[in-house]
């Protein structure tokens, strides 16, 4: 197996990919997928905090969900792989198709759901009661799965976390002993270890240093090649580096839901929107 | 340090030191001493405390101690205020008072708590030998010497066996039930379970000698176990549930997102994490029952011999056996319920510890392994 060191992967990140994709993922590769949510509205209670949300995420790409804070972006991440529904009082309508099959019907369990459907959230939380390396691995054990070669699944899936050369001669120590940067990067490869067709991430650098930022950001580019990433972020210039695709969520009074505004192109979103608030956003006259 | 020292803030900085010019060698940096004064004032404080207190002894004949330490106690407390007030100002002398009430307050629970371990250890070390751990009273008369406490400690170790793998098991598995599950019902086994726990342990005791004592299966080990199991499930399940609390929502949300069921979540992370949490709950449970007489008196009945099995016979256990000898009107018998009473301490120690050493491996195993 060749090895790569973060550096390298730092300046060509292009030719990584090609190293990364043929080599250090020989079999598990599969094609990626595609999520059309159709009309989704959300519920909390009475209190209806999404309406009509319609938005498609294409493989290969990376999806960014921008807006103000309260706007049902997280929300709406949330729907996608059923954690929406863990809030007892949560209600949702409409569609959400995965690669053409409804997440929501009978003939998909929310397990099966979210173990396609991958998460990283924004506060970094590896289980502190495991090894690094059991933390990677906790997926399998958590959904029944079962891998002939765990050495080989936690070495590949912390490479492609960008982690390895940072942990590679402590993997028998505990997750938290790790920077914060660190653990995002142990939960990134943790979700990576059940091979997930999506990844979502819930604004997943917020509590992090621009460095690890970076890093991470790489590592989103990286993964984007099999994997369809949705990401929620805060940060306008974020947006701009790692995503494909951008949609723009609003709240437009108080007390309404949150509504897309604009999607398309993260270029045509930030350069050139069709909508004045989107304008008044990504240039930071508004949020 | 002089008493002029005290006063640092009244006037501007005085440089103890000449003013530092910009010299190119650097000094090596030395933590600065800091409050120095506070020192001087808790000796002066202590000092009036004892005076003032001695001074109205001798003045109003007072002869209790007790009476001497509360009003030493009162003392200290006042001058440590003036004191702080005088050098300092009335804010940071309330912030000093209240510190030294807190501390005082601390050391007084402690110092209650090491004079009652002291008078158990004074009173009952003198009985304590070999003999007397590993002999029954079986046949030991009145007025006669030897004899020990074997048979009781063979009776509590096993009762508490027996309630602990009764009562742990199913007090865990109801505070997952109230706190991950939230069932339905969760609300009426919360408030059955906060009544339980005022339930006085003899009525556990009761309750099992009608419905088992009394129904042909007469006074056993096993008896006992079940009216302290009855005892430790309220103390074990609350615990443990403040102690699932505590567990982070995030690490339940990612075992989810992960793909996991939710048992696979409880068992895989929620417990794991909450490991030491739990031990805890146990380890006040066990700490709970050890110590009840009522419940064992009615169920296991006390027995003077050893009685190897706790399905069948009268049973004595460590409470029992201080309680019953602590009642008799000579002073072998006496001396013997302190050394059982040491011995019971010694022996909740050990448990303790035994319990947080196989916790602390556990741990180190599970993180360590593959």
């Amino acid at each position: 197996m060749t090895t790569i060191q973060s550096p390298q992967t730092a300046e060509t990140p292009a030719a990584n990919r090609q190293v990364v994709s043929s080599e250090i993922l020989p079999e598990e590769q599969h094609p990626s997928s595609r999520i059309d949510a159709t009309d989704v509205t959300c519920w909390f209670g009475k209190r209806k905090v999404l309406e009509r949300c319609t938005l498609s995420m294409e493989p290969g790409e990376v999806t960014a969900l921008i807006g103000p804070s309260g706007c049902g972006k997280s929300t709406f991440l949330r729907s996608l792989n059923r954690m929406h529904e863990l809030v007892p009082v949560a209600a949702i309508a409409g569609t959400i198709e995965l690669d053409g099959v409804d997440i929501y019907s009978e003939e998909m369990s929310p397990t099966e759901v979210r173990s396609r459907i991958g998460m990283v959230f924004q506060k970094p939380n590896p289980f502190p009661a495991m090894s690094i390396a059991d933390n990677v691995l906790a997926g399998l054990s958590l959904s029944g799965m079962s891998n002939e070669d765990p050495k080989a699944l936690v070495e590949q899936c912390l490479r492609r976390a960008g982690l390895w050369a940072e942990v590679s001669d402590r993997l028998n120590e505990g997750g938290m002993s790790l920077s914060g940067g660190q653990q995002q990067r142990l939960c990134i490869a943790r979700a990576l270890a059940v091979h997930p067709d999506v990844l979502l991430m819930d604004e997943p650098c917020s509590a992090l240093d621009p460095i690890s930022t970076r890093v991470i950001e790489q590592t989103i580019r990286e993964l984007c090649e099999e994997i369809t990433i949705v990401i929620v972020t805060h940060n306008m210039q974020q947006a701009q580096r790692v995503s494909d695709k951008c949609a723009f969520f609003l709240v437009e009074s108080i007390g309404d839901p949150g509504r897309i505004v604009e999607a398309g192109p993260t270029a045509q979103v930030f350069e050139n929107p069709s909508d004045p608030r989107t304008y008044d956003y990504v240039t930071g006259q508004f949020g | 340090m002089s008493l002029l020292d005290e006063r640092p803030v009244d006037e501007t900085p005085v440089p103890e030191e000449p003013v530092q010019e910009p010299v190119e060698e650097q000094v090596p940096s030395r933590p600065r001493a800091l409050v120095r004064s506070e020192r001087v004032e808790l000796l002066l404080a202590v000092a009036s405390g004892l005076t003032g207190s001695a001074v109205m002894c001798l003045l109003f004949d007072w002869t209790q101690p007790l009476t001497f330490a509360i009003w030493a106690l009162l003392l200290f407390l006042g001058s440590t205020y003036l004191l702080a007030r005088d050098s300092q100002s009335p804010i940071v002398a309330t912030d000093r008072l209240i510190t030294t009430l807190v501390w005082t307050s601390g050391g007084i629970a402690v110092s209650v708590l090491l004079w009652m371990l002291g008078y158990v250890v004074v009173k009952g070390i003198g009985g304590l030998n070999f003999e007397y751990l590993t002999s029954d009273l079986s046949k030991v008369g009145p007025l006669d010497e030897g004899g020990g406490v074997f048979h009781a400690i063979v009776g509590t170790l096993e009762q508490m066996m027996i309630a602990s793998v009764l009562s742990i098991p199913i007090a865990i598995l109801t505070a997952v039930y109230l706190h991950e599950i939230r069932g339905r019902l969760a609300g009426i086994v919360r408030f059955v379970i906060d009544a339980m726990s005022g339930l006085p342990s003899i009525v556990a005791g009761l309750f099992i000698y009608t419905v088992w004592v009394l129904q042909g299966q007469g006074p056993s080990g096993l008896a006992a176990g079940l009216a302290l199991a009855i005892l430790m499930i309220p103390t074990v399940t609350r615990t443990a549930e403040e102690m699932l609390k505590t567990i982070d929502d995030g690490l339940r949300e990612s075992a989810l997102a992960l793909g996991a069921p939710q048992w696979r979540s409880v068992m895989q992370v929620v417990l794991p994490t909450a490991r030491s949490g739990l031990i805890t709950a146990s380890i006040l449970g066990v700490a709970r029952a050890v110590g009840e007489t009522a419940p064992v008196l009615l169920t296991a009945f006390g027995s003077s011999s050893i009685n190897w099995s706790p399905f069948n016979g009268p049973q004595a256990d460590l409470p029992l056996y201080i309680y019953q000898l602590l009642r008799q009107p000579n002073p072998a018998q006496i001396a013997r319920a302190w050394s059982g009473a040491l011995v019971l301490v010694l022996l909740v120690l050990i448990l303790f510890v035994l319990a947080r050493v196989i916790g602390e491996r556990g741990a180190r195993v599970r993180g360590g392994s593959r």
